[in-house]
């Protein structure tokens, strides 16, 4: 057995300076106090962007899982109808945000009546739409849980099946509900993904669809998940509309929202010093 | 008219100008969403060729929006300066290349043609040139701009601090602005995108930036990025408004998309000016264009995206701008498919701007939907710096949490003055040194706790 040997220290970490403002962190969902590897960001920092964006990046490429959907809405005791839109693969989606907005030919004879137990539905006051949009993390996580939220508060009006939208973009909606004879179209979509959040939901009601309608003609509800606008606040927000939007005739910039169920509560927030 | 050439045995026809600038587009996705693109890559040189034997003279004599239908054309054909143009009149558009490469295009003798230049010549040669043509081109045209301090001196590049946040919270902005100065951002302008579109949670953020420029006297100016109309109107109560913003766009139905018309702006220009808040320079006008943005409004006249967006440039020429600002990747994949689309426009929008004579800066700028990442940014960011651009954006870690999108960083402009040697406003870089930000050498000094910046980012 040899004595204790006198290792040498080990030599130091590079230097990362950090930013002795990590108070002002708590004040904006801004990435603030990064600190820096001389001009550049630190590595945990550059990577923790990485990841964000690997996220971003998988939403916007990850399908909708319709199955599951679809299950999961039939034990709301929900009935499905699938369509496409007349882009034919993820690729030609993005560069042609016209093909997004229309149905394909078959999604199209299966609407006008042709599908089994979507005729009878002819007429209904709401069609909700569920769509990938541009993000199908969104609808994966948070379509079921808001159609659960909204239908008791869509109790008394008559309800087509959820059609599940796959390749859509909003005005999609119009097409769906025109061919549909529905009153109103919800359209359920996954938003553009963001760093901070890559699983928003955008909730659109329009009025009267049929195609060739624009955004001016709808209302939306925006950034819808966990961590965001939450199913219940949500719902709240958009049945209100939905009440107003039958109560007028119309949904749009004529609309305006004055629901206050569904304001966030104001959290606690670190103050700076002085105020 | 049609144009004609032949490659080989096969004869190619372009049916008029602007079928012919649209095959000779490198190409974009939002050209071919306009069903205006080459259909082929030989098209799309055969058309580059036919271009190159243009005279320049030929886009004055035949808009490619008609004079009796657009007010951005009137503009452009009743401003043109013929004395300025004289001296490349005789250019056709392959020697106008070769004239702008050539030592005879000195910064000097740049400046001087710029008013002879229509958006239409330099969107021409800028389609028959390289990317690095177009970064040595343009990195000869100096553009200095004034307010507060002195934009665009060559060796220098600005920083638009951008500290947006989903709610307008001032707290959570003035968090953001304090660390952007710490990081020595902040000279071009500090402008914020609000969401709301209340005048008096406007006048609030003027007013809170606007107290934090007042109280540690910094050289530079500040920004509330809302509708001219707005602006107007805040200037009307007595709000601080330093830079008067506004998108715009290349032709008058795009411009009526956005609500904005050539007299709108006059009126705007004119109110800014009337503050007289600048100190050393009385350029009040802060301009966003974008490529696509025609195209997204139906209001394209079957022109290419890119000659449009240079159009945009003549409207901005017309108010003296201090910047003006191509948000390059922000709308998306449809217009601009992926990073070499996206970087291929960054650089032409910068050249064909400085080119006419505008302060051009860039937001180096993606979604997650286009087909591009961070690197592609660093390519495009370091391109536009050896390009000598105007000014980039800063924002916290390039996550722009209001806009939902990925620009440039508090950390890459760091990354560029490093790389490239670049220096700030003369102005804001004597400032800076003055607080203690940053030494002799412009580099950031250790940061302190205790400076006077973060003891109190207050909410207006």
């Amino acid at each position: 057995m040899t004595g204790p040997v006198d290792r040498p220290a080990p030599p130091p970490l590079p230097p990362v300076t950090p930013d002795p403002w990590t108070h002002l962190a708590g004040l904006t969902p801004a990435r603030l106090a990064l600190g820096r590897s001389g001009a550049s960001l630190p590595s945990r920092e550059v990577l923790k962007l990485g990841l964000a964006h690997a996220k971003a990046r998988d939403a916007v490429h990850a399908a909708m899982d319709g199955d599951a959907l679809a299950n999961a809405l039939a034990g709301l005791g929900r009935d499905t109808v699938t369509v496409e839109s007349a882009a034919p693969d993820r690729a030609t989606y993005l560069r042609r945000p016209d093909f997004g907005r229309r149905l394909s030919a078959r999604s199209r004879a299966l609407l006008s009546g042709a599908g089994e137990g979507v005729a009878s539905a002819a007429g209904a006051d709401i069609a909700v739409v569920v769509a990938d949009g541009l993000s199908a993390s969104a609808v994966d996580l948070n379509a079921v849980p808001l159609i659960e939220a909204l239908l008791p508060r869509f109790a008394g009006r008559s309800l087509a099946p959820v059609v599940l939208a796959h390749q859509a973009r909003v005005a999609l909606g119009d097409e769906v509900g025109a061919l549909l004879g529905a009153r109103l179209v919800v359209m359920l979509i996954g938003e553009r993904p963001g760093l901070s959040a890559a699983d928003s939901l955008g909730a659109y009601l329009t009025y009267g669809p049929r195609v060739g309608l624009t955004d001016a003609a709808r209302n939306c509800v925006s950034n819808i998940r966990a961590a965001g606008l939450g199913p219940d606040a949500a719902a709240a927000k958009i049945a209100w509309l939905v009440d107003r939007a039958f109560a007028l005739s119309l949904t749009g910039v004529a609309l305006k929202d004055g629901s206050d169920a569904a304001e966030l509560p104001m959290s606690e927030k670190p103050r700076l010093s002085g105020n | 008219m049609v144009y004609r050439h032949t490659v080989g045995r096969t004869a190619w026809a372009f049916g008029d100008l602007r079928d012919l600038m649209a095959k000779a587009t490198p190409l974009r996705s939002g050209d071919m969403l306009a069903g205006i693109a080459a259909g082929s890559a030989e098209e799309g040189m055969a058309a580059r060729h036919c271009l190159a034997d243009l005279p320049l003279k030929t886009f004055l004599a035949r808009p490619l929006v008609p004079y009796e239908d657009d007010d951005v054309t009137r503009l452009i054909v009743d401003g043109h300066d013929d004395a300025a143009f004289a001296p490349i009149a005789h250019l056709t558009v392959g020697d106008f290349r070769d004239w702008l490469l050539s030592d005879l295009a000195t910064p000097a003798v740049l400046a001087r043609v710029a008013r002879g230049i229509t958006p239409e010549m330099a969107a021409a040669v800028s389609k028959i040139m390289r990317n690095q043509d177009l970064i040595l081109a343009a990195k000869k045209c100096s553009v200095v701009t004034r307010f507060r301090n002195t934009i665009g001196l060559p060796g220098t590049m600005a920083v638009r601090l951008q500290p947006n946040h989903p709610t307008d919270d001032p707290d959570g902005i003035a968090a953001t602005v304090a660390e952007g100065l710490l990081y020595g951002c902040g000279d071009a302008v500090i402008g914020i995108n609000p969401v709301s579109d209340s005048p008096a949670v406007l006048a609030r953020l003027c007013h809170l930036l606007d107290d934090v420029i007042q109280r540690h006297a910094i050289p530079t100016q500040s920004c509330v990025l809302t509708h001219a109309t707005t602006s107007i109107g805040l200037i009307e109560s007595g709000v601080p408004v330093d830079l008067v913003f506004q998108s715009i766009a290349g032709t008058e139905a795009a411009n009526a998309s956005f609500g904005v018309t050539l007299g709108l702006l006059r009126e705007a220009h004119d109110a800014g000016r009337s503050l007289k808040r600048g100190t050393v320079g009385q350029n009040v006008m802060y301009f966003e264009t974008g490529q696509g943005s025609a195209l997204s409004a139906g209001a394209h006249h079957g022109v290419d995206q890119q000659t449009l967006e240079a159009r945009a440039y003549a409207v901005a020429r017309a108010f003296e701008p201090l910047l003006v600002n191509t948000v390059v990747g922000f709308i998306g994949p449809e217009y601009l498919y992926d990073g070499k689309q996206i970087i291929r426009a960054g650089l032409e929008d910068h050249f064909c701007g400085k080119l006419m004579g505008l302060p051009l800066g860039c937001d180096v700028c993606y979604t997650n939907h286009a087909e591009a990442d961070g690197d592609d940014m660093d390519a495009l960011m370091t391109l536009l710096g050896a390009a000598g651009v105007t000014f980039i954006m800063g924002i916290p870690g390039t996550d722009d949490v209001m806009l939902n999108y990925q620009s440039t960083s508090f950390h890459d402009q760091l990354y560029l003055r490093d790389a490239l040697g670049l220096k700030r406003a003369p102005e804001f870089e004597a400032w800076l040194q003055a607080m203690g930000i940053t030494g002799q050498d412009g580099r950031l000094r250790a940061p302190s706790a205790s400076h006077p910046l973060l003891a109190r980012a207050e909410a207006a």
